[in-house]
Order: C-alpha cells, then structure tokens, then sequence
C-alpha cells in the first residue's frame, strides 16, 4: 500500500504525528517552567511507529504502552486534554490525577495503560491477547515497549505463551536506542533485536521506524495474522530518542554527530520530503493541531487541582 | 454435617464458579491435566478445557501478569502460584501492576483475580518452598488477603475472593490439603464468607488468641487443653488479614484484658506486630499484661526437620505462652 493512493489516511498519520511532536514539545515546557510534577519521557522522534502502528488496528482492539506512553495514547486517539491535565496531577486528568504521565489509561479505547515499570505491561498486553481468544473475539493488540524492555524477563515469559497458545498480539519494540543513558549495542550482542522472533518461533521483523508507511505496513501485516487466529508476531522498529531519557536528561553520553544524523531522518521530516501531500495541505494540518494544542494547555493550566478528600478514595474500585 | 478434604473444598468452590460464570479460568503451575500440585482441582481440566485450566510454564511474572491483563478485559482469572515464595519472582506484577493500577487509573476499572498461593512449614522444604510471605504482601494497599482455616472457610473465602471485584490473594496451607475436616450441610454453592469478617472458634474469658491458617486448630488444641486446667482461652480465627477484623479482636481482648498473636511467618515485622499496634489505641487501658506473640524466629526456614520443628509454634509451645500470660 502507498499513503500516495490514500491522501485521507495519509492525512490523519500526519495530524496524529504532528500533534504528538507538538503535545510533547508543550509538556517540555511546562516541564521546564516547573509546571509538570515529576518525570517527562519524551517521545519526540518516534512519532511514526506510535501513528504507523494504530493506524493499522481496529476501534475495538487494545494497546499496552509503556513510560515513555504520550506517543501511542495519543496516535490511538486520547483525548489531549485530559491528557494535559493528567501530566499536570489536575483533577480533569484521566487518572483525576493520581497517575500522572506514566500512568494514564483509557480503557474506552483499549488502552490498557501505560506503565512506570520497563517491561510491566508486556505480561499485561499478553493477557489481554488471552481474553480475546478466550472471549472468542477476532480482537488483537498492540504491545509497545522499547529495546530496554525487551531485556526484561518479561518480554520472555509473555511472548514465549502468546507464541505457544498463538495469543493475537503484535510486539512492537521501539529501538530507540538507548536504555536510560545506555546505548543498546552496549548490552547486547545481536542489534537486530526482532532475530529473537526465530527462538519463540513466530514471525519477527526489523524496520525503519521512522518511515510511517513502513511501519504501518509491516504492523497491518502483523496484526491481519494475529487477527485470523496465526499467533503473534515481533516488529522492531529502529528509531531514535531525540531527547534523554527523561526532561532533566540532556542526552550528553550520545557520541558527536549521532543526534544530528538521526534529525536528518526525522519522521515528521521524512513524511513531508516524501510528498504524501501537498505542502498548503499540511500546513492546513499543522494550523488545526496547533489550535487544538493551546487548548488542551490552557484547560490543563486552568484545571483545579484534586481535592484533598479525593487521596483515600479509588484504592479499591467504586464502581 | 460432612466429611471433606480440604484440597477437596477448594476444588468443590473452582467448580462451582467456574459453572456459575464463564470468565473464571485458572491458570498457573500443574492446573491442567495434572489436576493442581495438590489434586486440588483434579477433574476439572476434563470438564471445562484447556483455555479454562491453563498449564502455564514455568512464568510466574508472566502468567500473574497475564492475569491482569485478563481482568482488564472482562474475564476473573485465577493464578495459581505453587509456594508463595516463588511470589517473589513475579512481586512486580503482583504490588506494582496488579494492586495499583485501580487507584494509579483515577479508579477507571478494577482488576477482579485471584491470585491463590500455598504456605507451610513441616514438609523440610527448606528456605524456598516454605516461608509464609503474608505479611509482605499485606504491606502493599490496593488488594484483598484471605487465609482459610479449614475446608469450610477454603471454599467459601475462595468463592468470595473470586466474585470480588479486587484483586485478592488466597493463602493456601500445603499442610492441610490432605486432611479431613468437617463441612456444615448448608455449605453448598451459595457459601460465601465475607472478607474483613474474623471467627471466635473457641470462646474464653481469660486470654484472647488471635492466628490464622493451619495455626487456628494448633492454638484451638492447645486451647482444650487449657480449659482443662481451668484456663480459658478465646481462639480469634483472622480468616482475612486485608481487611482486618479489627473489631472481632478489639471485642475480644477488652474481655480477657489479654493478648496472644500466633504466626507461622517471621517474627519481626510480621502482621502479629501490625496487628497489636493497629489495636493498641482501642485496648490499651483494657490491657492486665503485655502483649505477646509467639512466631516463627528470624531465620531462613532450616532443611532438617529437627531443626525446622523448633521453628514451628506447636500445641506445646502455644499452651505455654497462654499460661506464661496468666
């Protein structure tokens, strides 16, 4: 397929990648200025795996995220404000501000959460694929997690069962490249980290993760065998972290010229050079995010924050 | 009245939730055609399948996880995790995911599992197979503790535990799985034992004794013991550690002025520790003596049978710190 001969759904990629480059480029901000409480894990530069990716899944399937989650909420279509809100600890945040960035969840959109722990959602997303074939549905879902996670004992355990009991789950690994302040040719020996599908016995694939059309058509792949019952697969998408692990990171340990290299292949960048679209179009885009961004930081700002009666409440569910 | 094995009480509440409602599935370690390291769910496998008794390998983060997942999505699983010292390599999953994500999400959607799990000193499992982790897990807010006593508390706390929509871990006692206890006729399939809801099992005025588990009939022992030496100890059976029947206990200790706490798991900042502290404020004028408790020592539990029975409160040792009270 070529997003050429779909200007609509190349359209919707671009929105959706914009609004994420913008949304984080705002939380830095309110980042620096000490308006956001803890931890920012910016997903700036991956845009295209989030986008390509939950272009190529249905409204009813389900998405497991991770810490570094704003990315892939918003590509599966959460609301920016109440997103805003959340990161800012404001009571109209979806967690009503008790989860903050690292936490937030919509399960009306089958967004299973995003996740505090590198590699806690793997498990979670694999029992979702469970229920789906044990509610007898044709549901999948997409497990995002990074190439730090695909160290952990979990991203063993939970694809080990989904490929045994052929669970309709698409593992996505966002090879960013670096874990915290490692750089992933530091701790492990083979790079091309999808190669780990032949060991579980399902189909793995390696990909640039910054070109959107390859990344959706590499997951609409994926997710159409998951879907007719041919168990999971594993997509790597090679990508880069334009900014440290975290806000207060400033990226030091990255050798000269690595940042610089991978800006030259920045997504956003990509799709524009690629002529998907007219420029007047994309700027016409670009204009609507934009608005649409201002928005969710002045209700974000504007927000009251939770009250103190709300702290006890919810530890057990209320109904 | 009947006669049932314990292990036979558990399977007996499997079978019958797993009939009632088609989103309860077990899943662990031997849950399939093995029928459960205990046969405690044996015949169930052949009656309900594969995708309803799922043999797990041997992925305790994994498959506990897994459960989550589940349970997000509208089904009750149950993970069965064989000694709850293996807990240890899916805690993760189990204090981070499984117990937070109710509160972590603005309490969106709960987490209904149950996560099932045996204790047990006296079978010379050594320091991996044996340990009561009870207190560990009550550390972490956001899930539910039930601890069954016999066959009848086994099936209606497990019954309850599965139609709650928390997550509630049920602490199973590997000793007891063989034994035969007594089951009323009206413990049928609408048994439910509320959680939060303790038992007097042996009414006394001079000392109250407040335990759990398999240590409920070794203080009840003891305690028909000491009624014949003219010593009258009350038996308080926790039957659920989270929440705490705080009020049973209270009631109680008011009454004898006294306070024993048995325990099976380490001594030191254990849950007879969080118990007495939590009721201090309640009974502490009430009070004719200190306090006591009579646990596991501080020690990783010892292979050699002569040395792991020292460890083990006893009918014996149980009679004597009552009468040591006095």
């Amino acid at each position: 397929m070529s997003l050429r001969d779909d200007p609509k759904l190349a359209a919707s990629m671009y929105a959706s990648m914009y609004r994420i480059r913008r949304f984080e480029e705002e939380v830095f901000e309110f980042y620096k200025r000490g308006l956001m409480p803890g931890l920012a894990h910016l997903y700036i530069g991956e845009e295209a795996v989030a986008v390509g990716a939950c272009a190529a899944i249905r409204a009813d399937d389900y998405v497991g995220s991770t810490h570094r989650g704003h990315g892939h909420l918003l590509a599966r279509g959460a609301d920016s404000r109440r997103m805003m809100a959340e990161i800012l600890g404001k009571e109209t945040g979806y967690c009503r501000g008790k989860g903050g960035s690292m936490h937030i969840m919509d399960m009306n959109l089958g967004i299973l959460g995003a996740n505090g722990i590198v590699g806690g959602g793997i498990p979670i997303a694999t029992g979702a694929g469970y229920s789906c074939k044990y509610r007898g549905t044709d549901q999948v879902v997409l497990c995002f997690f990074g190439d730090g996670a695909a160290n952990e004992g979990t991203f063993h355990e939970s694809i080990n069962m989904a490929a045994a009991w052929d669970l309709p789950v698409v593992y996505i690994i966002e090879n960013n490249h670096y874990g915290i302040t490692v750089s992933v040719d530091r701790v492990t020996k083979e790079h091309d980290l999808a190669k780990r599908a032949l060991g579980y016995g399902i189909d793995g694939y390696t990909v640039d993760g910054n070109d959107v059309e390859t990344v959706y058509d590499t997951v609409a792949k994926a997710v159409a065998k998951a879907r007719a019952g041919g168990g999971p697969s594993i997509v790597e998408c090679k990508t880069y972290r334009q900014h440290g692990h975290n806000g207060g990171d400033n990226g030091a340990y990255r050798p000269e010229g690595e940042l610089d290299a991978w800006k030259q292949r920045d997504p956003l960048k990509l799709f524009r050079e690629a002529g998907y679209l007219p420029e007047e179009k994309l700027r016409e885009i670009e204009e609507s995010v934009e608005a649409e961004i201002r928005d969710a930081c002045r209700f974000a700002e504007e927000s009251p924050y939770p009250d103190a009666s709300e702290l006890m409440q919810g530890i057990f569910y209320e109904g | 009245m009947r006669k049932i094995y314990y292990r036979d009480a558990i399977r007996e509440a499997l079978d019958e939730e797993m009939a009632r409602d088609p989103m309860v599935m077990l899943i662990g370690e031997d849950v399939g055609p093995n029928g459960g390291t205990w046969k405690e769910n044996r015949g169930l496998w052949e009656k309900y399948g594969d995708l309803r008794l799922k043999d797990s390998p041997i992925s305790e983060s994994g498959f506990v996880g897994m459960c989550v997942g589940m349970a997000l999505t509208g089904m009750r699983p149950i993970a069965k995790v064989m000694f709850s010292d293996f807990l240890l390599v899916a805690m993760d999953q189990i204090a981070n995911q499984m117990a937070k994500i109710t509160y972590m999400s603005g309490g969106q959607k709960p987490v209904p599992m149950v996560l099932r799990t045996t204790i047990g000193l006296g079978r010379a499992s050594a320091a991996q197979h044996s340990q009561n982790l009870t207190a560990l897990l009550a550390h972490f807010p956001g899930m539910k503790i039930a601890i069954p006593s016999d066959a009848y508390t086994a099936k209606g706390l497990l019954k309850t535990a599965i139609r709650d929509n928390d997550p509630v871990v049920v602490i199973e006692h590997r000793m007891q799985y063989g034994k035969e206890y007594d089951m009323p006729d009206d413990a049928d399939e609408n048994l439910l034992l509320p959680l939060g809801k303790a038992a007097v099992v042996h009414p006394g005025e001079d000392v109250t004794v407040v335990t759990c588990s398999y240590m409920v009939e070794k203080c009840v022992a003891a305690a028909k013991k000491l009624d014949g030496e003219g010593i009258h100890a009350e038996v308080i059976d926790l039957r659920s550690i989270k929440p705490l029947d705080k009020e049973t206990i209270i009631r109680s200790v008011k009454k004898t002025g006294r306070l024993l706490l048995v325990d099976e798991g380490y001594t030191s900042f254990g849950i007879t520790g969080e118990i007495g502290f939590s009721i201090m404020p309640d009974v502490f004028y009430d009070l004719e003596a200190p306090m006591q408790r009579l646990c596991a020592p501080d020690v990783p539990v010892p292979f050699s049978p002569v040395l792991e029975k020292l460890i083990i409160p006893n009918e014996t040792t149980i009679a004597e710190a009552i009468r040591k009270m006095l």
